[in-house]
């Protein structure tokens, strides 16, 4: 049996990698999902045969994530959820009508098909908000003030855009033509909007969070970590000069913006967990404290070294069936 | 009245039941859709994949509402049942890990490949990447079915200040009850889904579909129930047997009996009365009961009143059985009638299509049936004997539960009503097709 202190490390350490390869893959089909047209019928066909494949399997990372929380940090996920528990079920909603849509979209009667459209587009929209939405409350430790609802909203646009800039991104890296075009404008204004978020939470964090301001102004580390908001910022800038370029000839380097904003992801992403490392539940409990019995998390490891390999083996290859432009993609 | 803990329970209700309809379908209609690929890649002959370019659509459909349904059940445990996870997460938190790495990931992964990838791998991958998503469907099913099990028959455990701790996972695994509601559940998956997929295709008959694909996927599935509708007579008596020796209370509620009795009869109808602790309208074969749970004319069973206070609410336990056990005998006949008439005459009657139409659902009415016997009949506790439900109960405020819970139910019915209006519209469209269309179309998926 391993000891606890290693396996709250390890587990933290696999749920923060569910998160964000949640963040991003989750994140590029609900920002397709919020850009679908909703007078553009091709369009919107071929918006959403680039994500066909991929959708169940990026939703499932969400489910993992949980999941782990649930294993691994049992006291923490109950208190999440129960405070997070109206939003949950929006975005829980906002899931469920974007799942269901995908698949009627394509087998229901034609008179229904622009309400199932709207509901795809819906259902990303709400899903986006609401994640925001209680990545802010839970920067906010759960305080209920205007402030803390305000700063929440605040996110909750901020996830909207972060979205749509890494759907934009992918639609640029799988569709040609007039989508393609589409989505470089897209991803410019989202890159700006984005922008404005991140800037906007990196003030407003520290000043309200005593903890986040000396982790990041108060240690010796903290000093060699301060570069990296900064790369962040210049990464923004250079996404929005790369689609100006593509916006000229979009054949070099139409994956660029999309790794671009992985990259962004990564950052605000590790940003966010060093803040408040080690606490799982902000300001009152650390994943020490919050750890499951260690003989069960032992047993579930075997699983996890296992697997994981396995999972990420056969998700890439899964990517590499549909390597290319979707319009390649031929089905019967 | 309306408090926390009671609409918790029936939030929490109301979502599995509605999960619980699309896997039944999925786990045994993706070894259907092997089944059809498989046939197709050893004779070359196109009805086959035309049978399975039709099934894959509705497999689709009815995964996609799994999938959605099924994350709704993964963030209950924590906003509805959060000391639930405090007290036996040990336990229960990797089984449901486990089936998130080894079958969730696997089948979500291989579905894109299965439902996009025809023209893009070699047939040989595609029927296998079929494979591995029924066998990832089959493996969801092994873990939350051992889960369950284990609540109802625990063992493997040892327990600290009310905290469930894990000591042999193998008991835990493969606890007392397992086996049966595995197969029980498998076979009740084989039958719900052979009769949707007899019941669509006696659709398509009416309709005048004069393809063969039709014909064809009818005769697979009668004769699958034909094979399965008894071995679930046979697997769930066995699985009674082993509730008597586990769960003595809930057999007690399914058979109706409030006195320990030797030799008690079989109630074929009953009404429970729980004030007066006493049946009214009685239809009985007398020492029935007895024989097929003791083998013995004389065998006792123990009542209900042994267990005053402990025992589960009588009447949804002894009705839900009575139903689950009506339609596993209406399913052996329907299957065996229809089955040899087409063996004997290789056409249906209309009325026997008609019959089929009514039965497409039928599945569905005994499984939940079946589930409301299983899970009701272990009340009141959570953990059979050892941990009650109301130590369990969230601190959400009842208002917002009473909102989600409209909010959920108003979905789920629209939702109910879509799938099963778009089935019957699916199978309407497939008949005015006159072949299949062989080229890409909307959003990327077969027509
Ligand atoms: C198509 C569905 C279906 C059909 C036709 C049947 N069942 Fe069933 N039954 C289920 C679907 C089901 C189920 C939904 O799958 C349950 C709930 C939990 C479980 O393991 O299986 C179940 C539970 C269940 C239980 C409850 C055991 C417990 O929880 O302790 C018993 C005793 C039986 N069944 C017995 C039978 C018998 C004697 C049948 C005679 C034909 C029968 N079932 C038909
Ligand atoms: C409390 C209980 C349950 C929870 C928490 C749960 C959770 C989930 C989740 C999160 C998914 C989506 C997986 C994905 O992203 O691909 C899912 C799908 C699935 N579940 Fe459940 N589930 C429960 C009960 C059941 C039961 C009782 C069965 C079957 C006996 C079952 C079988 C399946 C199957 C086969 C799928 C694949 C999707 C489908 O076939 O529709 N689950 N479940
Ligand atoms: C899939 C079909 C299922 C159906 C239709 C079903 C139905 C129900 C119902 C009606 C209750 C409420 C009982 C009551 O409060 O009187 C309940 C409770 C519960 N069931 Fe199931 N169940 C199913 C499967 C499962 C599975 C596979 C699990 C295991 C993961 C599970 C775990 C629970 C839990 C944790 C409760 C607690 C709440 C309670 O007992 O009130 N159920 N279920």
């Amino acid at each position: 049996m391993f000891s606890a202190e290693y396996l709250a490390l390890l587990y933290s350490a696999l749920m923060a990698l569910a998160i964000i390869v949640y963040a991003v893959l989750d994140g590029y089909d609900l920002g397709v999902g919020i850009l679908l047209p909703g007078n553009n019928k091709p369009a919107a066909d071929t918006m959403i045969a680039s994500i066909g494949p991929f959708w169940d399997a990026n939703e499932t990372w969400l489910v993992l994530a949980v999941g782990l929380a649930l294993i691994a940090f049992p006291s923490a996920h109950s208190i999440i959820l129960q405070a997070l528990y109206l939003p949950i079920a929006f975005m829980l909603l906002g899931l469920i009508l974007r799942g269901v849509a995908f698949d009627f979209r394509a087998k229901a009667k034609t008179r229904y098909r622009q309400t199932w459209d709207r509901c795809f587009k819906l259902g990303s929209l709400i899903t986006a908000f609401t994640q925001g939405y209680m990545l802010g409350l839970y920067v906010m430790s759960f305080e209920h003030s205007l402030a803390s609802h305000l700063f929440a909203t605040l996110s909750g646009v901020g996830v909207i855009a972060a979205y749509t800039l890494i759907g934009a991104g992918w639609l640029i890296m799988k569709c040609e033509g007039e989508i393609q075009s589409a989505a470089i404008r897209w991803c410019r204004l989202s890159n700006l909007i984005a922008l404005l978020g991140v800037l906007a939470v990196s003030v407003v964090n520290p000043l309200i969070n005593a903890y986040v301001q000396t982790r990041w102004f108060g240690t010796e580390i903290s000093l060699l970590l301060l570069p990296l908001p900064l790369i962040c910022m210049v990464l923004f800038v250079i996404q929005d000069r790369v689609l100006v370029k593509l916006n000229r000839n979009p054949s070099h380097g139409c994956w660029l913006p999309f790794a671009i904003t992985v990259m962004i992801f990564l950052l605000c992403f590790f940003g966010l967990v060093y803040s408040f490392f080690p606490y799982v539940v902000p300001g009152t409990l650390t994943i020490f404290e919050a750890l499951a019995d260690p003989s069960a998390l032992t047993f579930m490891l075997y699983g996890v070294v296992l697997v994981v390999p396995a999972i990420i083996g056969y998700t890439l290859f899964s990517y590499r069936v549909f390597w290319g432009k979707t319009q390649d993609l031929s089905y019967y | 009245m309306l408090d926390t803990l009671l609409l918790s329970r029936i939030q929490f209700a109301a979502n599995i039941s509605f999960h619980i309809l699309f896997p039944t379908i999925t786990i045994a209609l993706a070894w259907f859709l092997v089944f059809f690929k498989f046939r197709y890649d050893r004779t070359g002959e196109a009805v086959w994949l035309r049978a399975y370019r039709f099934w894959v659509k509705i497999f689709a459909l009815t995964f996609a509402l799994g999938v959605v349904s099924g994350i709704t059940m993964s963030f209950q445990f924590g906003t509805n049942w959060p000391g639930f996870m405090e007290r036996v997460g040990n336990i229960a938190g990797p089984l449901l890990g486990y089936e998130v790495l080894t079958a969730f990931f696997m089948e979500a992964t291989f579905l894109g490949i299965m439902l996009f990838g025809m023209k893009r791998v070699s047939p040989r991958l595609h029927t296998f990447a079929t494979l591995i998503v029924a066998i990832g469907t089959t493996l969801s099913a092994f873990w939350i079915l051992s889960l369950n099990s284990w609540l109802q028959t625990p063992t493997g455990y040892t327990l600290v200040d009310g905290v469930f701790y894990p000591k042999d996972w193998f008991e835990i695994i493969f606890n007392p009850s397992f086996g049966y509601r595995f197969f029980h559940m498998l076979l009740a998956s084989g039958l719900t889904a052979s009769f949707l997929v007899a019941g669509i295709s006696a659709y398509r008959l009416l309709k005048e579909d004069h393809k063969h694909a039709p014909k064809l996927t009818l005769k697979v599935s009668l004769t699958v129930a034909a094979l399965l509708a008894p071995m679930q007579m046979f697997v769930g008596d066995l699985h009674g047997l082993n509730t008597f020796e586990h769960q003595p209370q809930k057999v007690a509620a399914m058979e109706g009996v409030w006195e320990t009795e030797q030799g008690a009869p079989l109630l074929l109808f009953a009404i429970p009365d729980e004030q007066q602790r006493t049946n009214h309208f009685e239809i009985a074969i007398p020492k029935l009961a007895s024989l097929i749970l003791t083998h013995e004319a004389e065998g006792e069973i123990k009542g209900l009143n042994e267990f005053k206070g402990e025992h589960p609410p009588v009447k949804p336990v002894f009705f839900g059985f009575r139903i689950m056990v009506g339609i596993g005998v209406l399913m052996i006949l329907v299957a065996l009638v229809t089955r040899y008439t087409l063996w004997k005459h290789s056409t249906l009657p209309t009325w026997q299509l008609k019959a089929l139409v009514v039965m497409t659902f039928s599945g569905w009415i005994a499984t939940l049936a079946g589930w409301y016997v299983t899970e009701i009949g272990r009340q009141p506790f959570m953990v059979s004997g050892l941990v009650k439900i109301e130590e369990l109960v969230t601190n959400v405020p009842s208002e917002h539960v009473l909102l989600t819970l409209i909010g959920y139910l108003t979905l789920y019915a629209v939702l109910l009503a879509a799938y099963i209006k778009t089935l019957f519209y699916t199978a309407r469209n497939a008949v005015q097709v006159e072949e299949y269309q062989t080229t890409p179309v909307q959003g990327g998926q077969y027509v």
